[in-house]
């Protein structure tokens, strides 16, 4: 056998350059739902959608797919962006008070060894604008941006301030006419005396320009005032004498009428007919929630339709008593009249509606809602107002994420039952309409293979996500909940409302009676009923499509897939996993109580048995092997061992260290609730965020924040002490099962292999069992040919146990075949999906510590290769996986890699097994703690992370497979130009965790073919073959238009052919 | 060593007198006891005196205890000049037929001095051995200062030895910032330091570390630009044998270098002002390349289950007797070692004095008829000690 020593990383040119085909770092795309989302705009031209966040990012996204991200450079809030209607470019205010302008921009087409590459378009600042102080005013406050205004002609751009002045700036170039600005004083002295007693109008609230006469726009003054103010003439066309404070205007279609919301719940119409030129009173004026008092309606929408009355929508306006804290929009429209009910607050919110100057209506199709957690989209022409369900920005943490698994290469068959199971789950409120926002065009080619990315959460719910693209989208929703009896529901009411039709029904006739017309929309539900429910661990079996789904109170379900609603009641088996040692007393919470009576269980996955840990603590370790009808479970006391298919328990290990009495705490000890009590104390950070959308003014509370601020900083530059002590055997917490590894290899001599089972645990031991699974050649001969294969059972006998000295918690273990690759998983040996592993030559265990990575020769354990990356580098191992990367040069090469995730948020990449370090890759901060606790790897070389509770990052290690946006947008700007856009502008990051890269493969090396490529490791695997995208990408292409195309029409003309154009055949791009 | 740890009263003669026995024959001669020259000289002159230039020798003296200690290096060598008086009474002997001369069987007193640093508890029924005075090589080393020769004078590189103490390494580090020389000119730098001694710990106890020294180097990696958590994990992944270079905040201690040809047996002394004498002696030792590598203390420990099949659902709770696992450290299958663990486990109480005193306190500890958990967790605590 050979002997690997490590070694220091050569400079082997060759080998050089083969890891610049294999490795290469990318942060490609962020699923999910941005955090704290501050501004939302809609460019109708484009139909493009952006949000701004409180972190400074704009995100922009139109048809599926179509996805462009920007950052700006201060992480200051987002409080308003504006398209520049058809032309790619859009202006967005900052809480500094400074307006920046953003354009999708292209980069020239580069020739890249033989490749063409397309230059990279990204969303790109191209100017910034600071509004200066007024002269004599020092309070920075009056200049304060309040609302924005672009005139249609999309060369002024008006602002309004808190100092109740407008200004005007031109555009493109951002620089105020100084001569249009007009002054509060302008408006005060063609006021009438009784009117303006002396005091100010307050801040400007709202600039509407006429939908019909270009250059006049609708004033509206905080203390009601609204002003027709003629931009060319600089004089006011007729004055609106409002008495109450004044929130918002909007327009009616035809210039004739305007709607303007106030502070008190209510909203007056006004009619704008020619002559008079002070009016006093409105039209008519409603407070739809009264009498009683009402909070402010802060925005309100007046859309026009052919066949009915005027759509109105409004946000706010609740009585302030009974529902004050609600979160609600209200539409409504003749006696139909529904008051959506959010669990979180409006952001903003607009209507997809005709813009077409021809037509005389509005016409709304469709409203969208951006909440703070979510982004919720109602059809309007559908009678009822349903909500569509959204292709994206799907509110991943609707309960918080505990725990995620990736799934590659889902076969069709599971992925059609899965999207089955899902549009079952559906409820009738759905609409299956086109999604509305359908701006751009996704060019990424669909997807070789489809990826399934499972997210566990606090409720007890399993999510299964398509991960195959760019949009991130729900297929499947799977409850656990109704295993169990709790409390909060009835026993009689087995589902989530939402999911049962009936239910619904029952909801809706009750909501009839009830005023407000309260309807709850949207998934966001933070609170979940029981946080025992919450996922720990999930394992898939791709192949027999077996589900493991374990929790917080100790809980393993297995699960089946089933098409079919099925009602029945789930086998319950308890497993003690204190093996009777005295002197343990359980301090935490109690199990889950299984239902008792037959449960119905909709299409999906249904509960076949569901094991119980006693005590029941959190299940931090699960592995499957659904050959062996095997589940391995274990806990901070032990681990256990399960044969599913007979119902049979097979093994009960007790891994308790005598002294570990914080092992008996449950979750509320110090150590395990940290995570929580952070979670909690993010939503009490969130919650006491000033409400409202309107401008935070810098007060003297914001000082103390700020002061509070530097103060902790402070602190953590005093010095702080570290003990330098060894790990004892005495550590607390060291019986935690960390990982499990089943494998049919060679334990307990060198000529006969069968089933084993590994464990490792937090204080370094390694058990290893083997196992007799009757009906599994396990290579010996089978002393009991005469029993009938039903009346056996599964046996574990203990075979070895490794203690590893420095005592490290074990990360993971694997079992390498005698080539020195990871063995197949269950199936896929002996379906032929894979290729069989080499039983031939020794096999070799890898084990993964927060210290060190070893191999170890078996079946006698000696150490083989070894690499102490804490006594090199000072960073512990977090994650750890095998993957297997594929050249992005070489067809057919292809090399299994250990990748590491330390506590420093680094990957570091080894060949196996070997060990050498190949490559490290900055990735998380170190900072970001759950970030990195909730990475998960993918068998071809991504990986995701959260950066929010409510966002993945997904990330690609490898040189070949990547995921990112390409999508084209068609520009009509003045350059004629169509764009092609490849939407991940390089280096920025909506959360800002970028970290520079280093040791990254230079992407743009030119790559010539290898003479003697080194296929040491031939891919002959079919699966892995499988497990590999390339991914194509389309043509990327800038197509020059001609100047002389001004007019529409011909703009229009010019996009058709473009069209056109891009359905040429795609080149593969690789990089 | 340290109990001779005496100033030579007198100053009376300045040259000392020394009989060498080899066999049957003895030579005199003198040496200058303010000018001793080096061992390796004086190695020479005894093969020399003697004429038996090809002849590996050992080289021991008697005390003024009359106890023969050994003369192998300048250290002892000038302790043996220094504390004649006035006869230096030499014995010396072929190496190939001298190896018990000083103490027992190296083998044995190995396994002892590894036992019984493991394993050493207070026990009443152990005999007090007469210490036995042996080559410093037969010693345990706790610390010692290594690469004097190679390393700036304002630093010293520190090893702890961790295995099978009891002790605790007992120290803390914290962060601060240290002051650097650079073109720019002085510059403040993040650093960390040593910010507190264990009373009784390891640390403290070898007296080379103290509160404020800076720490510029882990096992030979730099810590600048780490974190004071990274290095914290860099310190417990290399705990067991520790190599600190320090930048000591007190720097009227340092060793000072006296050139020297070979460094192996190089030649220190302390700079004179300062608590030099509270220094102990055996500091001064440079150590190969082989001995850094001590990757193979380093062995994991595994278990091997008695072969046949146990009851399944027993395994855990019950560990009867014959199924006892056997020990074996599984690289560097040091027989002894393993023999005499697996036989204290077996045998349980029933232990030879002679053979490990450690486990003895096992035995006393557990009853006649240990419960299977208690054999269990003693089972685990030799385990762990016995690789060390």
């Amino acid at each position: 056998m050979m002997k690997f020593r490590f070694r220091r990383q050569s400079t082997d040119p060759q080998r050089e350059k083969i890891k610049q085909e294999l490795f290469a770092f990318k942060k490609t795309v962020e699923h999910g739902f941005p955090h704290q989302p501050s501004a939302l705009a809609f460019d109708p031209k484009l139909q493009l959608m952006a949000i701004g966040t409180k972190s400074g990012a704009i995100k922009i996204y139109g048809a599926p797919g179509v996805e462009f991200t920007g950052l700006h450079k201060d992480t200051t809030a987002v409080t308003q962006i504006l398209f520049l209607p058809g032309r790619g470019c859009l202006l967005s205010v900052l809480d500094d008070n400074t307006i920046h302008r953003w354009e999708l921009v292209a980069e020239s087409t580069r020739e890249v060894g033989g490749v063409k590459k397309e230059g990279v378009v990204s969303l790109r600042e191209v100017d910034s604008y600071s509004l200066p102080g007024r002269p004599g005013i020092e309070s920075s406050s009056a200049t304060r941006v309040t609302v924005l205004l672009l005139l249609k002609s999309c060369d002024l751009l008006c602002m309004g301030t808190e100092g109740g002045g407008v200004y005007v700036l031109e555009l493109p170039r951002l620089s105020l006419k100084e001569n249009q600005t007009l002054l509060q004083d302008h408006v005060t002295q063609s006021l009438p005396d009784d009117y303006r007693c002396g005091k100010s109008l307050g801040p400007v609230e709202s600039l509407q320009e006429h939908p019909q006469q270009a250059g006049k726009i609708l004033i509206g003054y905080s203390r009601g005032l609204v002003v027709l103010w003629d931009l060319s003439s600089r004089h006011a066309d007729q004055l609106f004498l409002g008495k109450q404070q004044l929130e918002s205007l909007v327009w009616e279609r035809s210039g004739n009428l305007f709607v303007s919301s106030h502070n008190d719940g209510g909203y007056s119409v006004w009619a704008v007919t020619n002559g008079n030129i002070y009016n006093h009173q409105p039209v008519s004026s409603t407070i739809p929630y009264g009498p009683f008092p009402c909070k402010a309606i802060t925005k309100i929408l007046w859309r026009t339709t052919q066949l009915s009355s005027p759509v109105i929508l409004y946000s706010g306006g609740m009585p302030r008593a009974s529902y004050g804290d609600r979160h609600c929009l209200t539409i409504q429209q003749d006696k139909e009249h529904v008051t959506l009910d959010f669990t979180s607050r409006v952001i903003d919110f607009f209507t997809v509606h005709n813009m077409d100057n021809d037509k005389e209506f509005d016409d709304p199709s469709a409203l969208v809602v951006l909440l703070e957690e979510e982004l919720v989209v109602i059809d309007l022409l559908t009678p009822g107002w349903p909500s569509l369900p959204t292709p994206y920005l799907a509110p991943l943490h609707s309960s918080a994420i505990t725990c995620s698994c990736h799934v590659t290469n889902v076969s069709t068959k599971l992925w059609e039952r899965l999207i089955n199971a899902g549009k079952a789950q559906q409820s009738r409120r759905h609409t299956h309409r086109k999604w509305p926002i359908c701006g751009g065009k996704n060019l990424a080619p669909p997807p070789r293979q489809q990826e399934l990315l499972l997210t566990g959460h606090e409720d007890g719910t399993v999510r299964f996500w398509d991960a195959s693209g760019v949009a991130l989208t729900p297929l499947y929703k799977l409850s656990t909940a109704n295993v169990f009896h709790t409390d909060g529901d009835p026993i009689d009411d087995p589902h989530d409302p939402c999911d049962d039709p009936e239910m619904q029904q029952q909801q809706e006739e009750e909501e009839e009676e009830e005023w407000p017309p309260f309807r709850k929309v949207g998934c966001f539900d933070p609170y979940s009923d029981d946080p025992r429910l919450g996922i720990q661990k999930i394992s898939l079996c791709k192949y027999s499509n077996k589900l493991v789904v374990a929790g917080t109170a100790g809980q393993v379900i297995v699960l089946g897939l089933n098409d079919e609603r099925s009602d029945h009641l789930v086998d319950v088996s308890v497993m003690d996993l204190l093996q009777d040692r005295e002197g343990f007393t359980w301090k935490g919470h109690d199990r889950l109580e299984p239902r008792l009576k037959p449960a119905p269980f909709l299409p999906g996955f249904q509960p076949l048995v569901l094991l119980q840990c006693l005590p029941p603590a959190s299940v931090t370790a699960v592995a499957l092997h659904t050959e062996w009808n095997l589940v391995a479970f274990g806990t901070s006391h032990g681990f256990g061992l399960f044969d599913y298919h007979r119902r049979n328990a097979v093994l009960a290990r007790c891994t308790l260290h005598p002294n570990d009495s914080l092992a008996m705490e449950g979750p509320l000890s110090r150590v395990k609730s940290l995570k929580k009590s952070l979670r909690q104390s993010f939503r009490r950070i969130r919650k006491s965020r000033v409400s409202g959308k309107k401008r935070a003014v810098i007060t003297t509370t914001s000082k103390v924040q700020e002061a509070n601020a530097a103060l902790a900083e402070q602190e953590e530059v005093a010095p702080v002490q570290r003990r330098i002590e060894p790990r004892s055997a005495d550590d607390s917490l060291s019986g935690v099962v960390r990982c499990f590894c089943f494998a049919d290899t060679f334990l307990r001599d060198g000529t006969h292999h069968g089933p084993t089972l590994w464990a490792g645990t937090n204080s370094g031991s390694v058990y290893a069992y083997a196992l007799e699974v009757p009906g599994v050649d396990s290579g010996r001969t089978c002393e009991r040919g005469g029993a009938s294969e039903s009346s056996m059972c599964v046996e574990a006998v203990l075979g070895k146990e490794i203690q590893l000295m420095h005592r490290a918690p074990v990360v993971s273990i694997c079992v390498l075949d005698g080539r020195g690759k990871p063995l197949p998983d269950p199936y896929e040996a002996s379906q032929d999906l894979s290729i069989a592993p080499d039983m031939t030559n020794a096999h070799s265990v890898l084990i993964a510590s927060e210290e060190q990575l070893k191999v170890f020769s078996l079946p006698k354990v000696s150490a083989k290769t070894k690499f102490k990356l804490t006594a090199h580098e000072g960073c512990r191992v977090r994650k750890v996986a095998l993957v297997l990367f594929s050249s992005a040069v070489q067809e057919e090469y292809s090399e299994h890699t250990l990748v590491c995730l330390t506590n420093m948020g680094d990957m570091h990449l080894f060949n196996m097994p070997g060990l050498r370090p190949q490559v490290r890759f900055d990735c998380i901060r170190k900072e970001d703690i759950s970030g990195i606790a909730s990475c998960v790897f993918t068998k071809n070389g991504q990986g995701f992370y959260l950066i929010s509770p409510s966002e993945y990052e997904r990330f690609s290690l490898s040189a070949k497979v990547l995921i990112k946006p390409q999508c084209s947008v068609p520009l009509h700007r003045h350059l004629g130009h169509m764009f092609t856009c490849d939407g991940t502008p390089p280096q920025t990051q909506a959360n800002g965790t970028h970290k520079s890269l280093m040791g990254q493969a230079e992407a743009d090396v030119p790559r010539s073919t290898l003479s003697s490529p080194l296929l040491d490791t031939p891919l002959d695997s079919p699966l892995s073959c499988a497990d590999l995208t390339l991914d194509s990408t389309g043509e990327l292409t800038v197509e020059d238009v001609r100047d002389f195309l001004t007019t529409v029409e011909e703009e229009e003309n010019n996009l058709r052919n473009m069209k056109d154009e891009e359905g040429r055949s795609p080149d593969i791009l690789i990089n | 060593m340290n109990k001779n740890h005496r100033v030579p009263s007198s100053r009376s003669l300045s040259a000392v007198e020394v009989k060498s026995k080899f066999g049957a024959e003895f030579r005199r001669f003198s040496l200058d006891r303010s000018k001793p020259g080096r061992f390796d000289e004086f190695y020479g002159l005894l093969q020399h005196v003697h004429r038996i230039p090809n002849v590996e020798l050992l080289v021991g003296y008697a005390d003024v205890h009359g106890d023969l200690l050994p003369i192998n290096n300048d250290d002892n060598y000038h302790k043996a000049i220094s504390t004649a008086n006035p006869l230096l009474r030499l014995f010396l002997q072929r190496k190939e037929e001298a190896e018990n001369t000083f103490a027992t069987d190296p083998l044995t007193r190995k396994k002892n001095t590894v036992l019984s640093a493991v394993l050493l508890r207070p026990d009443a029924t152990r005999k007090k051995h007469p210490v036995i005075i042996s080559l410093p090589k037969d010693f345990r080393p706790v610390s010692s200062i290594i690469d004097v020769d190679i390393l700036p004078e304002t630093h010293r590189r520190v090893r702890l030895y961790k295995h099978g103490q009891e002790k605790p390494l007992g120290f803390y580090i914290r962060d601060g910032s240290s002051v650097r020389v650079t073109p720019q000119g002085l510059e403040k730098v993040p650093a960390i330091f040593i910010s507190r001694l264990v009373p009784g710990g390891l640390a403290e106890s070898t007296g080379l570390l103290a509160v404020n020294d800076e720490v510029l180097e882990v096992n030979g990696i730099e810590v600048a630009g780490k974190s004071l958590d990274q290095v914290t994990d860099m310190m417990i992944a290399n705990s067991h044998n520790l190599i600190i270079t320090v930048k000591p905040a007190n720097q009227r201690n340092n060793v000072v270098r006296r050139r020297s040809s070979d460094s192996g047996a190089s030649c220190y002394g302390y700079s004179t002002h300062g608590a030099t004498a509270s220094m102990p002696s055996h500091i001064i030792q440079n150590f190969s390349a082989g001995e850094l590598e001590s990757d193979e203390d380093e062995e994991d420990l595994v278990i091997e289950a008695g072969g046949e099949a146990e009851p399944i659902r027993r395994t855990s709770s019950t560990y009867s007797m014959p199924s006892m696992p056997r020990y074996e450290p599984h690289l560097n299958l040091r027989t002894a070692f393993t023999s005499a663990s697996a036989f204290s486990i077996h045998t349980n109480g029933t232990l030879p004095a002679s053979n490990s005193s450690g486990s003895l306190n096992h035995a006393d500890a557990n009853s006649a008829t240990p419960s299977p958990d208690r054999v269990r967790r003693s089972l685990e605590e030799e385990g762990t000690v016995i690789t060390l």
